[in-house]
Protein backbone atom coordinates (compact mmCIF):
# COMPACT_ATOMS: atom_id res chain seq x y z
CA UNK A 1 0.00 0.00 0.00
CA UNK A 2 2.56 2.54 1.11
CA UNK A 3 4.73 1.81 -1.87
CA UNK A 4 1.97 2.25 -4.40
CA UNK A 5 0.88 5.43 -2.70
CA UNK A 6 4.39 6.84 -2.83
CA UNK A 7 4.66 6.00 -6.48
CA UNK A 8 1.43 7.74 -7.32
CA UNK A 9 2.28 10.83 -5.30
CA UNK A 10 5.97 10.57 -6.10
CA UNK A 11 5.87 13.79 -8.11
CA UNK A 12 8.26 16.36 -6.63
CA UNK A 13 6.69 18.67 -4.11
CA UNK A 14 3.41 18.40 -2.26
CA UNK A 15 2.61 14.74 -1.56
CA UNK A 16 5.97 13.54 -0.25
CA UNK A 17 6.73 16.34 2.12
CA UNK A 18 3.27 16.20 3.60
CA UNK A 19 3.72 12.49 4.17
CA UNK A 20 7.15 13.06 5.73
CA UNK A 21 5.71 15.71 7.98
CA UNK A 22 2.92 13.43 9.16
CA UNK A 23 5.32 10.55 9.67
CA UNK A 24 7.77 12.69 11.63
CA UNK A 25 5.21 14.32 13.89
CA UNK A 26 3.47 11.01 14.55
CA UNK A 27 6.77 9.39 15.42
CA UNK A 28 7.77 12.30 17.65
CA UNK A 29 4.46 12.33 19.54
CA UNK A 30 4.55 8.55 19.83
CA UNK A 31 8.12 8.54 21.14
CA UNK A 32 7.39 11.32 23.62
CA UNK A 33 4.32 9.45 24.82
CA UNK A 34 6.26 6.22 25.24
CA UNK A 35 9.01 8.06 27.12
CA UNK A 36 6.49 9.77 29.42
CA UNK A 37 4.77 6.48 30.18
CA UNK A 38 8.04 5.32 31.76
CA UNK A 39 7.72 7.92 34.49
CA UNK A 40 5.22 6.04 36.69
CA UNK A 41 7.64 3.11 36.75
CA UNK A 42 10.61 5.28 37.60
CA UNK A 43 8.71 7.34 40.16
CA UNK A 44 7.35 4.24 41.90
CA UNK A 45 10.92 3.67 43.08
CA UNK A 46 11.09 7.07 44.81
CA UNK A 47 10.18 7.30 48.54
CA UNK A 48 6.54 6.39 49.07
CA UNK A 49 4.07 8.66 50.86
CA UNK A 50 4.43 6.87 54.19
CA UNK A 51 8.21 7.05 53.97
CA UNK A 52 7.98 10.73 53.13
CA UNK A 53 5.54 11.57 55.92
CA UNK A 54 8.03 13.71 57.71
CA UNK A 55 8.33 12.15 61.10
CA UNK A 56 9.91 14.30 63.72
CA UNK A 57 11.74 13.19 66.80
CA UNK A 58 11.68 14.88 70.20
CA UNK A 59 14.78 14.59 72.33
CA UNK A 60 15.11 15.32 76.03
CA UNK A 61 18.60 16.70 76.35
CA UNK A 62 18.64 17.35 80.08
CA UNK A 63 20.45 14.13 81.04
CA UNK A 64 23.38 14.79 78.67
CA UNK A 65 26.35 15.97 80.71
CA UNK A 66 28.83 18.44 79.38
CA UNK A 67 31.31 16.60 77.12
CA UNK A 68 28.84 13.78 76.46
CA UNK A 69 27.00 12.89 73.28
CA UNK A 70 23.98 10.83 72.45
CA UNK A 71 22.79 9.31 69.22
CA UNK A 72 19.10 9.48 68.36
CA UNK A 73 17.28 8.06 65.37
CA UNK A 74 15.48 10.36 62.97
CA UNK A 75 14.04 9.08 59.69
CA UNK A 76 16.06 5.92 60.11
CA UNK A 77 19.28 7.89 60.36
CA UNK A 78 21.52 8.51 63.36
CA UNK A 79 21.62 12.08 64.69
CA UNK A 80 24.48 13.10 66.95
CA UNK A 81 23.62 15.45 69.78
CA UNK A 82 26.74 16.65 71.57
CA UNK A 83 26.85 18.79 74.70
CA UNK A 84 30.07 20.63 73.94
CA UNK A 85 32.58 21.71 76.53
CA UNK A 86 33.81 25.29 76.71
CA UNK A 87 37.11 24.17 75.17
CA UNK A 88 35.35 22.49 72.26
CA UNK A 89 33.24 25.58 71.59
CA UNK A 90 36.38 27.69 71.74
CA UNK A 91 38.29 25.58 69.14
CA UNK A 92 35.24 25.42 66.92
CA UNK A 93 35.20 29.22 66.97
CA UNK A 94 38.88 29.77 66.34
CA UNK A 95 38.79 27.16 63.56
CA UNK A 96 36.32 29.36 61.69
CA UNK A 97 39.44 31.00 60.34
CA UNK A 98 41.20 27.74 59.51
CA UNK A 99 41.55 26.38 56.00
CA UNK A 100 38.21 24.58 55.67
CA UNK A 101 37.32 22.36 52.68
CA UNK A 102 33.64 23.27 53.14
CA UNK A 103 33.77 26.73 54.79
CA UNK A 104 31.07 27.40 57.34
CA UNK A 105 31.11 29.34 60.64
CA UNK A 106 30.43 27.44 63.85
CA UNK A 107 27.74 30.02 64.60
CA UNK A 108 25.84 28.98 61.47
CA UNK A 109 25.94 25.34 62.52
CA UNK A 110 24.81 25.47 66.15
CA UNK A 111 21.66 27.23 67.42
CA UNK A 112 23.13 27.34 70.89
CA UNK A 113 26.92 27.00 71.19
CA UNK A 114 26.69 24.28 73.89
CA UNK A 115 24.62 22.01 71.66
CA UNK A 116 25.79 20.64 68.38
CA UNK A 117 23.22 18.61 66.42
CA UNK A 118 24.44 16.91 63.24
CA UNK A 119 23.51 13.92 61.11
CA UNK A 120 25.85 11.07 62.05
CA UNK A 121 26.46 10.15 58.44
CA UNK A 122 29.83 10.60 56.82
CA UNK A 123 29.42 12.76 53.73
CA UNK A 124 31.86 10.54 51.88
CA UNK A 125 30.02 7.26 51.44
CA UNK A 126 27.67 7.18 54.37
CA UNK A 127 29.40 5.32 57.20
CA UNK A 128 28.74 6.36 60.80
CA UNK A 129 31.76 8.23 62.15
CA UNK A 130 33.24 7.24 65.50
CA UNK A 131 33.59 9.61 68.44
CA UNK A 132 30.23 9.45 70.19
CA UNK A 133 31.68 7.48 73.09
CA UNK A 134 34.74 8.77 74.89
CA UNK A 135 36.41 5.41 74.24
CA UNK A 136 36.22 5.94 70.49
CA UNK A 137 38.75 7.81 68.36
CA UNK A 138 37.72 11.37 67.56
CA UNK A 139 40.27 12.06 64.84
CA UNK A 140 42.89 14.77 64.60
CA UNK A 141 40.44 17.59 65.17
CA UNK A 142 38.64 16.32 68.24
CA UNK A 143 35.22 15.82 66.66
CA UNK A 144 34.56 12.57 64.86
CA UNK A 145 36.59 10.11 62.84
CA UNK A 146 35.17 7.98 60.05
CA UNK A 147 37.02 4.65 59.97
CA UNK A 148 35.77 3.65 56.54
CA UNK A 149 38.14 5.76 54.49
CA UNK A 150 39.66 8.03 57.11
CA UNK A 151 37.66 11.29 57.27
CA UNK A 152 38.33 13.65 60.20
CA UNK A 153 35.62 16.04 61.47
CA UNK A 154 36.17 18.87 63.96
CA UNK A 155 34.22 19.89 67.06
CA UNK A 156 31.74 21.68 64.83
CA UNK A 157 31.29 18.56 62.66
CA UNK A 158 33.15 20.19 59.79
CA UNK A 159 35.25 18.10 57.45
CA UNK A 160 38.93 18.85 57.96
CA UNK A 161 40.85 15.97 56.45
CA UNK A 162 40.13 12.88 54.35
CA UNK A 163 37.97 12.03 51.35
CA UNK A 164 34.61 13.37 52.57
CA UNK A 165 33.64 16.48 50.59
CA UNK A 166 31.20 18.21 52.96
CA UNK A 167 30.61 18.97 56.62
CA UNK A 168 28.34 16.70 58.62
CA UNK A 169 24.86 17.89 57.74
CA UNK A 170 22.85 19.86 60.29
CA UNK A 171 19.27 18.55 60.26
CA UNK A 172 16.35 20.96 60.72
CA UNK A 173 15.71 21.23 64.48
CA UNK A 174 14.38 23.66 67.04
CA UNK A 175 14.46 24.02 70.82
CA UNK A 176 10.89 23.59 72.04
CA UNK A 177 12.08 24.52 75.53
CA UNK A 178 15.40 24.68 77.32
CA UNK A 179 15.77 20.93 77.64
CA UNK A 180 13.95 19.58 74.57
CA UNK A 181 14.78 19.70 70.89
CA UNK A 182 12.54 18.66 68.07
CA UNK A 183 14.32 17.28 65.05
CA UNK A 184 12.54 17.45 61.69
CA UNK B 1 24.13 -29.74 8.48
CA UNK B 2 21.09 -31.23 6.77
CA UNK B 3 17.41 -30.39 7.14
CA UNK B 4 15.64 -33.05 9.13
CA UNK B 5 17.98 -35.95 8.67
CA UNK B 6 16.48 -37.34 11.85
CA UNK B 7 15.14 -40.86 11.86
CA UNK B 8 12.90 -40.70 14.87
CA UNK B 9 9.46 -39.75 13.49
CA UNK B 10 8.55 -37.56 16.47
CA UNK B 11 11.83 -35.67 16.29
CA UNK B 12 11.39 -35.34 12.56
CA UNK B 13 7.81 -34.09 12.92
CA UNK B 14 8.82 -31.42 15.41
CA UNK B 15 11.94 -30.42 13.55
CA UNK B 16 10.06 -29.77 10.32
CA UNK B 17 7.84 -27.33 12.19
CA UNK B 18 10.36 -25.84 14.64
CA UNK B 19 13.94 -26.77 13.82
CA UNK B 20 15.18 -27.04 17.40
CA UNK B 21 16.93 -30.32 16.75
CA UNK B 22 18.65 -28.98 13.67
CA UNK B 23 19.80 -26.03 15.74
CA UNK B 24 21.15 -28.27 18.49
CA UNK B 25 22.83 -30.49 15.91
CA UNK B 26 24.46 -27.40 14.40
CA UNK B 27 25.66 -25.74 17.57
CA UNK B 28 26.52 -28.61 19.89
CA UNK B 29 27.36 -31.56 17.66
CA UNK B 30 28.63 -30.58 14.22
CA UNK B 31 29.98 -27.17 15.25
CA UNK B 32 33.48 -27.16 13.74
CA UNK B 33 35.95 -26.36 16.50
CA UNK B 34 39.69 -25.70 16.17
CA UNK B 35 41.47 -28.92 16.95
CA UNK B 36 44.17 -27.32 19.10
CA UNK B 37 42.14 -25.74 21.94
CA UNK B 38 43.85 -26.04 25.33
CA UNK B 39 42.30 -26.18 28.79
CA UNK B 40 41.91 -22.40 29.00
CA UNK B 41 39.06 -22.90 26.53
CA UNK B 42 37.13 -24.87 29.17
CA UNK B 43 36.19 -21.83 31.18
CA UNK B 44 33.37 -20.66 28.94
CA UNK B 45 31.38 -23.85 29.37
CA UNK B 46 32.32 -23.83 33.07
CA UNK B 47 30.79 -20.37 33.42
CA UNK B 48 27.58 -21.59 31.80
CA UNK B 49 27.58 -24.54 34.19
CA UNK B 50 27.98 -22.27 37.23
CA UNK B 51 25.19 -20.04 35.93
CA UNK B 52 22.83 -23.01 35.88
CA UNK B 53 23.83 -23.92 39.44
CA UNK B 54 23.21 -20.33 40.56
CA UNK B 55 19.78 -20.27 38.96
CA UNK B 56 18.81 -23.60 40.45
CA UNK B 57 20.04 -22.97 43.99
CA UNK B 58 18.78 -19.37 43.88
CA UNK B 59 15.24 -20.29 42.88
CA UNK B 60 15.03 -22.84 45.69
CA UNK B 61 16.57 -20.44 48.24
CA UNK B 62 13.98 -17.84 47.25
CA UNK B 63 11.25 -20.26 48.34
CA UNK B 64 12.45 -19.94 51.94
CA UNK B 65 13.76 -16.41 51.94
CA UNK B 66 11.84 -13.33 53.16
CA UNK B 67 12.86 -9.94 51.74
CA UNK B 68 11.91 -7.81 54.73
CA UNK B 69 14.30 -6.01 57.07
CA UNK B 70 12.67 -7.64 60.11
CA UNK B 71 12.79 -11.16 58.71
CA UNK B 72 15.55 -11.44 56.10
CA UNK B 73 18.40 -12.29 58.49
CA UNK B 74 16.27 -14.73 60.47
CA UNK B 75 14.95 -16.37 57.30
CA UNK B 76 18.52 -17.01 56.13
CA UNK B 77 19.38 -18.47 59.56
CA UNK B 78 16.31 -20.66 59.23
CA UNK B 79 17.50 -21.80 55.80
CA UNK B 80 20.79 -22.76 57.48
CA UNK B 81 19.26 -24.63 60.42
CA UNK B 82 15.71 -25.76 59.73
CA UNK B 83 15.09 -26.02 56.00
CA UNK B 84 16.01 -29.49 54.70
CA UNK B 85 19.35 -29.17 52.96
CA UNK B 86 18.97 -25.41 53.24
CA UNK B 87 22.59 -25.18 54.36
CA UNK B 88 23.64 -26.98 51.20
CA UNK B 89 21.60 -24.77 48.90
CA UNK B 90 22.94 -21.65 50.56
CA UNK B 91 26.57 -22.75 50.64
CA UNK B 92 26.33 -23.82 47.00
CA UNK B 93 24.89 -20.41 46.14
CA UNK B 94 27.35 -18.38 48.25
CA UNK B 95 30.42 -20.20 47.02
CA UNK B 96 28.94 -20.47 43.54
CA UNK B 97 29.08 -16.69 43.35
CA UNK B 98 32.81 -16.74 44.09
CA UNK B 99 33.38 -19.62 41.65
CA UNK B 100 31.50 -17.71 38.97
CA UNK B 101 33.91 -14.81 39.27
CA UNK B 102 37.01 -17.03 39.40
CA UNK B 103 35.89 -18.82 36.25
CA UNK B 104 34.89 -15.67 34.38
CA UNK B 105 38.02 -13.73 35.34
CA UNK B 106 40.16 -16.60 33.99
CA UNK B 107 37.95 -16.66 30.89
CA UNK B 108 38.62 -12.93 30.37
CA UNK B 109 42.37 -13.17 30.91
CA UNK B 110 42.40 -16.05 28.44
CA UNK B 111 40.79 -13.72 25.89
CA UNK B 112 43.39 -11.06 26.60
CA UNK B 113 46.32 -13.47 26.26
CA UNK B 114 45.21 -15.06 23.00
CA UNK B 115 43.83 -11.85 21.48
CA UNK B 116 40.34 -13.31 21.26
CA UNK B 117 38.82 -9.81 21.34
CA UNK B 118 40.28 -8.89 17.96
CA UNK B 119 38.41 -8.84 14.66
CA UNK B 120 36.10 -10.52 13.92
CA UNK B 121 35.27 -11.17 17.59
CA UNK B 122 34.70 -7.58 18.80
CA UNK B 123 30.98 -7.97 19.44
CA UNK B 124 31.50 -11.30 21.14
CA UNK B 125 33.99 -9.57 23.46
CA UNK B 126 31.73 -6.55 24.09
CA UNK B 127 28.82 -8.81 25.02
CA UNK B 128 31.27 -10.35 27.48
CA UNK B 129 31.90 -6.94 29.04
CA UNK B 130 28.13 -6.52 29.47
CA UNK B 131 28.03 -9.97 31.05
CA UNK B 132 30.61 -9.14 33.70
CA UNK B 133 28.78 -5.88 34.49
CA UNK B 134 25.48 -7.75 34.86
CA UNK B 135 27.19 -10.36 37.05
CA UNK B 136 28.61 -7.66 39.28
CA UNK B 137 25.23 -5.99 39.71
CA UNK B 138 23.64 -9.36 40.48
CA UNK B 139 26.27 -10.38 42.99
CA UNK B 140 26.21 -6.99 44.70
CA UNK B 141 22.45 -7.13 45.21
CA UNK B 142 22.56 -10.78 46.24
CA UNK B 143 25.05 -9.98 48.97
CA UNK B 144 22.58 -7.48 50.46
CA UNK B 145 19.82 -10.09 50.82
CA UNK B 146 21.02 -11.90 53.98
CA UNK B 147 20.87 -8.48 55.71
CA UNK B 148 24.02 -8.86 57.76
CA UNK B 149 26.29 -6.00 58.76
CA UNK B 150 28.40 -6.27 55.61
CA UNK B 151 25.27 -6.55 53.49
CA UNK B 152 23.93 -3.33 54.94
CA UNK B 153 27.12 -1.30 55.00
CA UNK B 154 28.34 -2.55 51.65
CA UNK B 155 25.02 -1.49 50.18
CA UNK B 156 25.26 1.88 51.92
CA UNK B 157 28.76 2.62 50.70
CA UNK B 158 28.18 1.44 47.13
CA UNK B 159 24.82 3.16 46.63
CA UNK B 160 26.33 6.34 48.06
CA UNK B 161 28.85 6.26 45.20
CA UNK B 162 26.09 7.68 43.03
CA UNK B 163 25.88 10.77 45.22
CA UNK B 164 29.11 11.81 43.51
CA UNK B 165 27.16 12.56 40.32
CA UNK B 166 26.96 16.34 40.01
CA UNK B 167 23.65 18.14 40.68
CA UNK B 168 21.31 15.14 40.82
CA UNK B 169 23.51 12.73 42.82
CA UNK B 170 21.53 12.87 46.07
CA UNK B 171 18.21 12.54 44.23
CA UNK B 172 19.51 9.45 42.45
CA UNK B 173 20.61 7.87 45.71
CA UNK B 174 17.22 8.57 47.31
CA UNK B 175 15.60 7.03 44.26
CA UNK B 176 17.81 3.93 44.47
CA UNK B 177 16.98 3.55 48.17
CA UNK B 178 13.31 4.43 47.93
CA UNK B 179 13.86 6.30 51.19
CA UNK B 180 16.44 8.25 53.12
CA UNK B 181 18.73 5.37 53.91
CA UNK B 182 19.19 1.74 52.90
CA UNK B 183 15.99 0.27 54.33
CA UNK B 184 13.09 -2.04 53.60
CA UNK B 185 12.22 -0.57 50.18
CA UNK B 186 15.87 -1.04 49.18
CA UNK B 187 15.92 -4.68 50.28
CA UNK B 188 12.68 -5.37 48.41
CA UNK B 189 13.84 -3.94 45.12
CA UNK B 190 17.25 -5.59 45.41
CA UNK B 191 15.53 -8.94 45.80
CA UNK B 192 13.33 -8.25 42.79
CA UNK B 193 16.35 -7.27 40.68
CA UNK B 194 18.53 -10.08 42.02
CA UNK B 195 15.89 -12.48 40.77
CA UNK B 196 15.57 -10.72 37.42
CA UNK B 197 19.18 -10.09 36.44
CA UNK B 198 20.34 -13.72 36.20
CA UNK B 199 17.75 -14.20 33.46
CA UNK B 200 19.08 -11.13 31.69
CA UNK B 201 22.47 -12.85 31.98
CA UNK B 202 21.01 -15.97 30.37
CA UNK B 203 19.81 -13.79 27.48
CA UNK B 204 23.22 -12.20 27.11
CA UNK B 205 24.84 -15.64 27.15
CA UNK B 206 22.62 -16.67 24.24
CA UNK B 207 23.77 -13.61 22.26
CA UNK B 208 27.38 -14.32 23.32
CA UNK B 209 27.23 -17.88 22.00
CA UNK B 210 25.38 -16.80 18.86
CA UNK B 211 28.21 -14.37 18.09
CA UNK B 212 30.74 -17.11 18.89
CA UNK B 213 29.15 -19.58 16.51
CA UNK B 214 29.03 -16.93 13.80
CA UNK B 215 32.75 -16.12 13.98
CA UNK B 216 33.93 -19.47 15.44
CA UNK B 217 36.36 -20.01 18.29
CA UNK B 218 39.80 -18.47 18.41
CA UNK B 219 42.62 -20.89 19.29
CA UNK B 220 46.03 -20.84 20.99
CA UNK B 221 47.84 -19.91 17.77
CA UNK B 222 45.41 -17.09 17.03
CA UNK B 223 45.51 -18.13 13.39
CA UNK B 224 42.20 -18.31 11.49
CA UNK B 225 40.56 -21.61 10.62
CA UNK B 226 41.60 -22.18 6.99
CA UNK B 227 39.87 -25.45 6.19
CA UNK B 228 38.29 -28.63 7.52
CA UNK B 229 41.74 -30.04 8.37
CA UNK B 230 41.98 -27.38 11.11
CA UNK B 231 38.80 -28.39 12.94
CA UNK B 232 37.11 -31.29 14.67
CA UNK B 233 33.39 -31.58 15.43
CA UNK B 234 32.37 -30.25 18.84
CA UNK B 235 30.83 -33.58 19.74
CA UNK B 236 32.30 -35.86 21.00
CA UNK B 237 35.70 -34.20 21.24
CA UNK B 238 34.86 -31.06 23.16
CA UNK B 239 31.72 -32.29 24.89
CA UNK B 240 33.86 -34.88 26.63
CA UNK B 241 36.61 -32.38 27.36
CA UNK B 242 34.12 -29.88 28.80
CA UNK B 243 32.59 -32.57 31.00
CA UNK B 244 36.02 -33.55 32.22
CA UNK B 245 36.63 -29.89 33.07
CA UNK B 246 33.33 -29.75 34.94
CA UNK B 247 34.44 -32.79 36.94
CA UNK B 248 37.68 -31.17 38.00
CA UNK B 249 35.90 -27.92 38.72
CA UNK B 250 33.33 -29.66 40.94
CA UNK B 251 36.11 -31.09 43.09
CA UNK B 252 37.49 -27.61 43.62
CA UNK B 253 34.07 -25.99 44.17
CA UNK B 254 32.66 -28.65 46.49
CA UNK B 255 35.83 -28.70 48.56
CA UNK B 256 34.90 -25.17 49.60
CA UNK B 257 31.21 -25.93 49.97
CA UNK B 258 31.82 -28.87 52.30
CA UNK B 259 35.09 -28.09 54.03
CA UNK B 260 35.47 -24.29 54.08
CA UNK B 261 32.05 -22.85 53.27
CA UNK B 262 32.78 -19.45 54.78
CA UNK B 263 36.25 -19.11 53.28
CA UNK B 264 35.19 -16.35 50.91
CA UNK B 265 32.80 -14.72 53.38
CA UNK B 266 33.06 -12.10 56.10
CA UNK B 267 32.31 -13.03 59.73
CA UNK B 268 30.58 -9.65 60.17
CA UNK B 269 27.83 -10.80 57.85
CA UNK B 270 26.64 -13.21 60.52
CA UNK B 271 25.73 -10.18 62.64
CA UNK B 272 22.33 -8.76 61.76
CA UNK B 273 22.36 -5.39 59.99
CA UNK B 274 22.44 -2.46 62.42
CA UNK B 275 21.96 0.94 60.79
CA UNK B 276 23.38 2.63 63.91
CA UNK B 277 26.78 0.89 63.99
CA UNK B 278 29.31 0.74 61.18
CA UNK B 279 31.73 -2.22 61.33
CA UNK B 280 35.32 -1.15 61.91
CA UNK B 281 36.52 -2.41 58.57
CA UNK B 282 34.19 -2.53 55.59
CA UNK B 283 35.37 -4.71 52.74
CA UNK B 284 33.47 -5.77 49.66
CA UNK B 285 33.43 -9.36 48.42
CA UNK B 286 36.84 -10.43 47.13
CA UNK B 287 35.86 -10.20 43.47
CA UNK B 288 35.21 -6.47 43.83
CA UNK B 289 38.47 -5.68 45.62
CA UNK B 290 40.54 -4.54 42.58
CA UNK B 291 37.79 -2.12 41.61
CA UNK B 292 37.37 -0.96 45.20
CA UNK B 293 41.12 -0.21 45.25
CA UNK B 294 40.75 1.88 42.09
CA UNK B 295 37.83 3.74 43.67
CA UNK B 296 39.84 4.57 46.76
CA UNK B 297 43.02 5.51 44.88
CA UNK B 298 41.57 8.94 44.14
CA UNK B 299 42.33 10.84 47.33
CA UNK B 300 42.94 14.02 45.34
CA UNK B 301 40.92 16.13 42.90
CA UNK B 302 41.65 15.56 39.20
CA UNK B 303 41.58 18.98 37.49
CA UNK B 304 38.06 20.23 38.21
CA UNK B 305 36.69 16.79 39.13
CA UNK B 306 36.37 16.26 42.89
CA UNK B 307 38.17 13.22 44.31
CA UNK B 308 34.99 11.28 45.11
CA UNK B 309 33.60 11.66 41.58
CA UNK B 310 36.99 10.89 40.02
CA UNK B 311 37.16 7.62 41.96
CA UNK B 312 33.69 6.61 40.85
CA UNK B 313 34.42 7.44 37.20
CA UNK B 314 37.71 5.54 37.31
CA UNK B 315 36.08 2.50 38.85
CA UNK B 316 33.41 2.23 36.15
CA UNK B 317 35.91 3.18 33.43
CA UNK B 318 38.23 0.37 34.48
CA UNK B 319 35.64 -2.14 33.27
CA UNK B 320 33.97 -0.23 30.45
CA UNK B 321 37.36 0.56 28.92
CA UNK B 322 37.77 -3.16 28.24
CA UNK B 323 35.04 -2.83 25.61
CA UNK B 324 37.31 -0.75 23.37
CA UNK B 325 40.31 -3.07 23.76
CA UNK B 326 39.84 -4.39 20.19
CA UNK B 327 40.63 -0.92 18.92
CA UNK B 328 43.44 -0.16 21.36
CA UNK B 329 45.41 -3.21 20.26
CA UNK B 330 46.46 -2.78 16.64
CA UNK B 331 48.77 -5.80 16.45
CA UNK B 332 48.28 -8.12 13.48
CA UNK B 333 49.08 -11.16 15.59
CA UNK B 334 46.32 -12.32 17.94
CA UNK B 335 48.02 -14.78 20.23
CA UNK B 336 50.63 -13.65 22.77
CA UNK B 337 52.55 -16.80 21.83
CA UNK B 338 53.84 -14.87 18.85
CA UNK B 339 54.10 -11.52 20.60
CA UNK B 340 57.42 -11.42 22.51
CA UNK B 341 56.82 -8.00 24.11
CA UNK B 342 53.08 -8.13 24.75
CA UNK B 343 53.47 -11.49 26.49
CA UNK B 344 55.44 -9.87 29.30
CA UNK B 345 53.15 -6.90 29.64
CA UNK B 346 50.21 -9.28 29.83
CA UNK B 347 51.67 -11.01 32.87
CA UNK B 348 52.57 -7.69 34.50
CA UNK B 349 48.95 -6.66 33.99
CA UNK B 350 47.74 -9.84 35.69
CA UNK B 351 50.09 -9.11 38.58
CA UNK B 352 48.84 -5.52 38.73
CA UNK B 353 45.25 -6.76 39.05
CA UNK B 354 46.30 -9.06 41.90
CA UNK B 355 48.09 -6.18 43.65
CA UNK B 356 44.95 -4.06 43.29
CA UNK B 357 42.96 -6.89 44.80
CA UNK B 358 45.31 -7.09 47.77
CA UNK B 359 45.24 -3.32 48.29
CA UNK B 360 41.44 -3.28 48.12
CA UNK B 361 41.35 -5.40 51.26
CA UNK B 362 43.70 -3.16 53.29
CA UNK B 363 42.79 -0.20 55.46
CA UNK B 364 43.08 3.24 53.86
CA UNK B 365 46.52 4.02 55.27
CA UNK B 366 50.15 4.11 54.11
CA UNK B 367 51.89 2.43 52.41
CA UNK B 368 48.75 0.88 50.90
CA UNK B 369 47.35 4.16 49.60
CA UNK B 370 50.45 4.91 47.53
CA UNK B 371 50.79 1.35 46.26
CA UNK B 372 47.12 1.44 45.28
CA UNK B 373 47.64 4.68 43.39
CA UNK B 374 50.62 3.32 41.49
CA UNK B 375 48.77 0.11 40.65
CA UNK B 376 45.72 2.09 39.53
CA UNK B 377 47.88 4.24 37.31
CA UNK B 378 49.48 1.14 35.82
CA UNK B 379 46.07 -0.44 35.16
CA UNK B 380 45.03 2.46 32.97
CA UNK B 381 48.51 2.89 31.50
CA UNK B 382 48.44 -0.75 30.38
CA UNK B 383 45.18 -0.35 28.51
CA UNK B 384 45.62 3.17 27.17
CA UNK B 385 49.37 3.48 26.58
CA UNK B 386 51.21 0.16 26.71
CA UNK B 387 48.83 -1.95 24.60
CA UNK B 388 48.58 0.56 21.71
CA UNK B 389 52.30 1.32 21.85
CA UNK B 390 53.48 -2.28 22.03
CA UNK B 391 51.25 -3.22 19.11
CA UNK B 392 53.10 -0.57 17.09
CA UNK B 393 56.65 -1.24 18.27
CA UNK B 394 56.71 -5.00 18.54
CA UNK B 395 57.68 -7.34 15.74
CA UNK B 396 55.54 -10.46 16.08
CA UNK B 397 57.25 -13.78 15.48
CA UNK B 398 56.31 -15.45 12.18
CA UNK B 399 52.83 -16.92 12.40
CA UNK B 400 52.27 -20.56 11.48
CA UNK B 401 50.69 -21.25 8.12
CA UNK B 402 47.63 -22.82 9.63
CA UNK B 403 46.38 -24.47 12.78
CA UNK B 404 47.16 -27.96 11.50
CA UNK B 405 50.63 -26.86 10.36
CA UNK B 406 51.30 -25.46 13.83
CA UNK B 407 50.01 -28.56 15.57
CA UNK B 408 52.11 -30.98 13.54
CA UNK B 409 55.15 -28.77 13.99
CA UNK B 410 54.85 -28.40 17.76
CA UNK B 411 54.48 -32.19 17.98
CA UNK B 412 57.93 -32.60 16.49
CA UNK B 413 59.44 -29.84 18.66
C1 LIG C 1 24.00 -14.71 38.22
C2 LIG C 1 23.92 -15.56 39.15
C3 LIG C 1 23.85 -15.19 40.61
C4 LIG C 1 24.82 -14.64 41.41
C5 LIG C 1 26.23 -14.21 40.97
C6 LIG C 1 24.28 -14.56 42.76
C7 LIG C 1 24.96 -14.08 43.89
C8 LIG C 1 24.48 -14.09 45.19
C9 LIG C 1 25.24 -13.77 46.35
C10 LIG C 1 26.72 -13.34 46.36
C11 LIG C 1 24.42 -13.91 47.44
C12 LIG C 1 24.80 -13.70 48.93
C13 LIG C 1 25.04 -15.02 49.61
C14 LIG C 1 25.28 -14.85 51.08
O1 LIG C 1 26.23 -14.15 51.47
O2 LIG C 1 24.50 -15.41 51.83
C15 LIG C 1 23.13 -14.29 46.97
C16 LIG C 1 22.02 -14.51 47.78
C17 LIG C 1 20.78 -14.89 47.33
N1 LIG C 1 20.43 -15.18 46.03
FE1 LIG C 1 21.67 -15.12 44.40
N2 LIG C 1 22.99 -15.04 42.76
C18 LIG C 1 22.69 -15.43 41.47
C19 LIG C 1 21.48 -15.95 41.04
C20 LIG C 1 20.32 -16.06 41.82
C21 LIG C 1 19.03 -16.49 41.33
C22 LIG C 1 18.70 -16.88 39.89
C23 LIG C 1 18.17 -16.46 42.38
C24 LIG C 1 16.70 -16.82 42.30
C25 LIG C 1 15.82 -16.07 42.77
C26 LIG C 1 18.90 -16.03 43.56
C27 LIG C 1 18.38 -15.90 44.86
C28 LIG C 1 19.11 -15.53 45.98
C29 LIG C 1 18.57 -15.48 47.33
C30 LIG C 1 17.13 -15.81 47.76
C31 LIG C 1 19.62 -15.07 48.17
C32 LIG C 1 19.55 -14.83 49.71
C33 LIG C 1 19.82 -16.07 50.49
C34 LIG C 1 21.26 -16.19 50.93
O3 LIG C 1 21.81 -15.25 51.46
O4 LIG C 1 21.83 -17.28 50.76
N3 LIG C 1 20.21 -15.79 43.18
N4 LIG C 1 23.18 -14.41 45.58
S1 LIG D 1 32.46 6.83 54.38
FE1 LIG D 1 33.47 8.02 55.82
S2 LIG D 1 35.41 8.20 54.98
FE2 LIG D 1 34.37 7.07 53.45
Amino acid sequence: MAETATEIQGAPGTGESRRDFLLLTTTAVGAAGAALSLWPFVHSMNPAADVLALSSTEVDISPIEEGQSITVVWRGKPVFVRHRTAAEIETAGTDDAANLPDPQKDGERAEKPEWLVVLGICTHLGCIPLGQKSSEPRGEFGGWFCPCHGSHYDTSGRIRKGPAPRNLEVPPYAFTDDTTIKIG
Amino acid sequence: MSTSSFNNPVVKWIDERLPVFTMMQHSAVDYPTPKNLNYWWNFGSLAAFVLVIMLLTGIFLAMSYTPHVDHAFVSVERIMRDVNYGWLLRYLHMNGGSMFFIVVYIHMFRGMYYGSYKAPREILWIVGVFLILAMMATAFMGYVLPWGQMSFWGATVITNLFSAIPLVGQEIVTWLWGGFSVDNPTLNRFFSLHYLLPFVIVGLVVVHVWALHTVKSNNPTGVDIKGPEDTIPFHPYYTIKDFYGIGLFLIFYLAFVFYAPDFFGEPDNYIEANPMVTPAHIVPEWYFLPFYAILRAFTFDVLFIPAKLAGVIAMFASIILLAVLPWLDRSKARSARFRPMYKWFFWIFVLDCLVLGYIGAQAAEEPYVTIGQVATFYYFAHLLIIVPLVSKLENPRPLPESISAAVTKSDSE
